[in-house]
């Protein structure tokens, strides 16, 4: 009877997986899909003002960060593949990349956040009030997105910090890989929507 | 395999795992014991609710101040909402009936991810403490209605910010479910088991998790958005700092309508469920049921303009959503024809089950009916934010969702502990409830029409009447609910020996015993082509 009564078998479905990410995946969207309805409306309302906000920003630097990530994204990829081919010792290093290319997006962020702080321009600031309405959204909008996108890649660079020590101990392998397929999904999406952002924020003006 | 379990049957409930007592409950991964948690949850959620919203009747029985202060009031009708729409009705069936029995009616030994369904549980347990903490907290509770609406939201001293992040943390706990039960269907129906072959229920839990999944995350930005704007001043839904008000709503309702039939789906799934097995007939129309189910979900997206009918929106707009919000009623109606066909010389029962599904169908058209009202835009304007729309929310949600959790608890309790409840008492039970129900909240729709605002702490002498018929309406209904639960409790503790199949039903989960067993079917289930084929 013991025999009978252990633990469920262990069920094992990556189709499954993958599918229940890419469900998640569309939640993240309409997520941000709130945040770039929001953008249109205060955008149409004030255009003016998002033009003159959109300037402030430095489109040098907004690049840097989209290649970094583009990169990133290759390189994840990549990792998938090497890892798909057995090729652990690859695999890892590119994860390592993948990670750096993170950490670069987050420096950049860094300085261009910390310029705003001097500015004066963020929310709640005592200069922010006496801004033009547009203006003030803009910098609000600017702050929320990229924040909360910021906040992403934080959650993106734990999944594949873990995909990393997966692999370094042989959790996943040649044969199970579907955990280091949904984190580079993952990625994936935090990329899709930077593409979004850097446009929308940076380039139109 | 067949022969040892001959010597020995082991239930879901009495099964031994690595953890013992009550561990084997918390770190639990078996669908069916995380679908009594939830029962168990939401139970006493219900009973706080309610007794918060019989607080409100018992103030609301002579005018002017009878029990209690006015702020307390705004405190105690919305937490009320808060509670009963965010951690009652919106999980409700979907979590203790889906998850209990959404794998055993597609022939699955479990959920496909039982341990994301163990997070979404312990983050709707992490989430309702978080909201019912807003009540004991310093500054005292929200005082903003469920809706949260800006900008007052934006400014009121109370603790709108612990109740937005619980309602996120609820929202987020919803998707998990949504996303688990989607994949579930699509990866874990048994060989043989076609979308078509599956019992209706199932149909209702799909079209759910999908409104779920694609409607939540809206709220979730918003309520951050409504975060942010208290912590640091974003200005989104602020006029004095350039933001719009009126987006706070949109925003609100493009996830809060969805919502509805996030509460009221499952709910025409079990009744679909109900009325075939007391019918003994193969229901009528089970194609056009199901694809009623996903055609609600669907249009249900695109009729939020409705409640915003009075807050600014182009004539066009008014038109538009109003056009759809009668179209979203055709779905709804197309299912209410088909039962009553089912029962169209069919073997009547009038077992406790069935009459919650007939009294389900008595206040769900009164409700349907008076929400036709709300969606057209003249009649809209006339009764907008008064008691009618409290009244048709309650027939819609207490009258619809209610009672076909009342019928889906007494149809399936059989099946989940292996007894039996009283049948006499439950069928007084019932008759309490229904006519409670219809004195507490038939006044309201009168009251409203007469011009009573809703979530108003007081009101004029002459409507005097009207309240205390609805408050002592209010009184019976709590009587009839007491005595169901002592019914029901008792049945499952120490009822009689319940069959496998005690209604002669042919949907899969009364081919197995009762309680199941963990892994629900020892043997491989056997699928029908049809799952009514009483005929």
């Amino acid at each position: 009877m013991s025999e009978n009564v252990k633990h469920i078998e262990v069920h094992r479905d990556d189709e499954a997986a993958k599918l229940g990410m890419w469900l998640f995946i569309f939640t993240e969207l309409l997520l941000f899909g709130g945040l770039f309805l929001v953008y249109s409306v205060f955008r149409a309302k004030y255009p003016a003002n998002f033009h003159e906000g959109s300037l402030e920003l430095s489109v040098t630097i907004g690049a840097i960060n989209t290649i970094a990530l583009l990169f990133s994204s290759m390189t994840i990829a990549m990792a998938l593949t090497a890892m798909q081919k057995n090729n652990k010792k690859l695999a890892m290093q590119l994860i390592a990349i993948t990670l750096l290319m993170a950490t670069v997006f987050l420096f950049n962020k860094y300085i261009e956040w910390s310029a705003k702080f001097e500015h004066g321009l963020y929310p709640g600031s005592p200069l922010m009030p006496h801004l033009d309405r547009g203006h003030l959204l803009y910098f609000s909008l600017y702050f929320f997105m990229t924040g909360l996108h910021a906040l992403h890649i934080i959650v993106g660079m734990v999944l594949l910090s873990v995909c990393f020590f997966r692999v370094r101990n042989g959790g996943i392998h040649s044969k199970k890989y579907v955990q280091l397929e949904n984190g580079a999904l993952y990625w994936h999406l935090v990329d899709l929507i930077w593409i979004f952002l850097f446009p929308l924020l940076y380039l139109i003006t | 395999m067949t022969e040892t379990k001959k010597i020995e049957y082991v239930s879901y409930l009495d099964r031994q795992g690595e953890y013992k007592g009550i561990f084997s409950w918390i770190f639990t991964l078996d669908h069916k014991r995380i679908g009594l948690m939830y029962l168990y949850a939401i139970m006493v959620l219900f009973f706080v609710g309610a007794i918060m919203g019989l607080l409100m009747r018992v103030e609301l029985i002579a005018p002017g101040e009878t029990i209690m202060k006015a702020q307390t009031y705004n405190g105690l009708f919305t937490v009320h909402g808060i509670i009963m729409i965010f951690m009652v009705v919106i999980p409700g069936l979907s979590v203790i009936f889906g998850n209990f029995f959404l794998p055993i009616l597609i022939g699955a030994k479990d959920v496909a991810f039982p341990k994301l369904n163990r997070l979404s549980f312990w983050i709707y347990i992490t989430g309702c403490i978080l909201a019912i903490s807003t009540q004991f907290l310093k500054k005292g509770p929200p005082d903003t209605g469920w809706s949260f609406y800006a900008p007052y939201s934006t400014t009121t001293g109370t603790n709108v910010i612990m109740a937005t992040f619980a309602a996120f943390v609820l929202g987020f706990s919803s998707i998990l479910t949504g996303l688990n039960f989607i994949v579930t269907i699509h990866q874990m129906r048994a060989p043989g088991m076609k979308f078509f072959n599956m019992p209706l229920f199932s149909w209702a839990i799909y079209a759910t998790a999908w409104t779920q999944l694609l409607a939540t995350p809206i709220i979730g930005i918003t309520l951050l958005m409504l975060i942010a704007e208290r912590l640091f001043g974003i200005g989104f839904f602020n006029p004095a700092l350039g933001g719009d008000p009126v987006l706070f709503q949109h925003l609100f309702w493009i996830y809060s309508h969805p919502a509805v039939y996030i509460m009221i789906l499952p709910a025409l799934g079990v009744i679909s469920e109900i009325i075939p097995t007391f019918c003994q007939k193969k229901i009528y129309g089970y194609k056009a049921i199901a694809f009623s189910s996903i055609a609600i979900a669907g249009v249900g997206f695109l009729v939020w303009g409705h409640h915003m009918f009075t807050s600014g929106m182009s004539d066009q707009a008014r038109w538009f959503f109003s056009l759809l919000t009668f179209l979203v009623a055709v779905p709804s109606a197309i299912k209410v024809f088909n039962w009553l066909a089912t029962m169209y010389k069919g073997s009547i029962d009038l077992k406790p089950p069935f009459l919650y599904a007939l009294a389900f169908i008595f206040l769900f058209t009164i409700g349907g009916t008076t929400g036709l009202l709300l969606g057209s835009v003249a009649t809209n304007v006339q009764v907008h934010d008064t008691a009618f729309v409290v009244a048709h929310f309650h027939y819609i949600i207490f009258g619809g969702m209610g009672f076909a959790f009342f019928g889906a608890i007494h149809y399936w309790l059989p099946k989940m502990y292996g007894r039996m409840y009283n049948m006499k008492r439950a069928t007084i039970a019932w008759g309490i409830n229904f006519v409670g129900f219809n004195l507490l909240y038939f006044p309201q729709f009168i009251l409203g029409f007469e011009g009573v605002p809703r979530r108003y702490y007081d009101y004029l002498p002459q409507f005097q009447t009207g309240q205390v018929i609805s408050t002592i309406g209010g009184f019976i209904l709590i009587a009839g609910l007491i005595l169901m639960v002592i019914n029901l409790v008792q049945g499952a503790r120490h009822g009689e020996i319940a069959p496998a199949n005690p209604w002669q039903g042919s949907t899969l989960e009364w081919q197995i015993p009762s309680p199941p067993s963990l892994e629900n079917f020892d043997e491989a289930p056997v699928i029908k082509k049809n799952p009514y084929d009483y005929k």
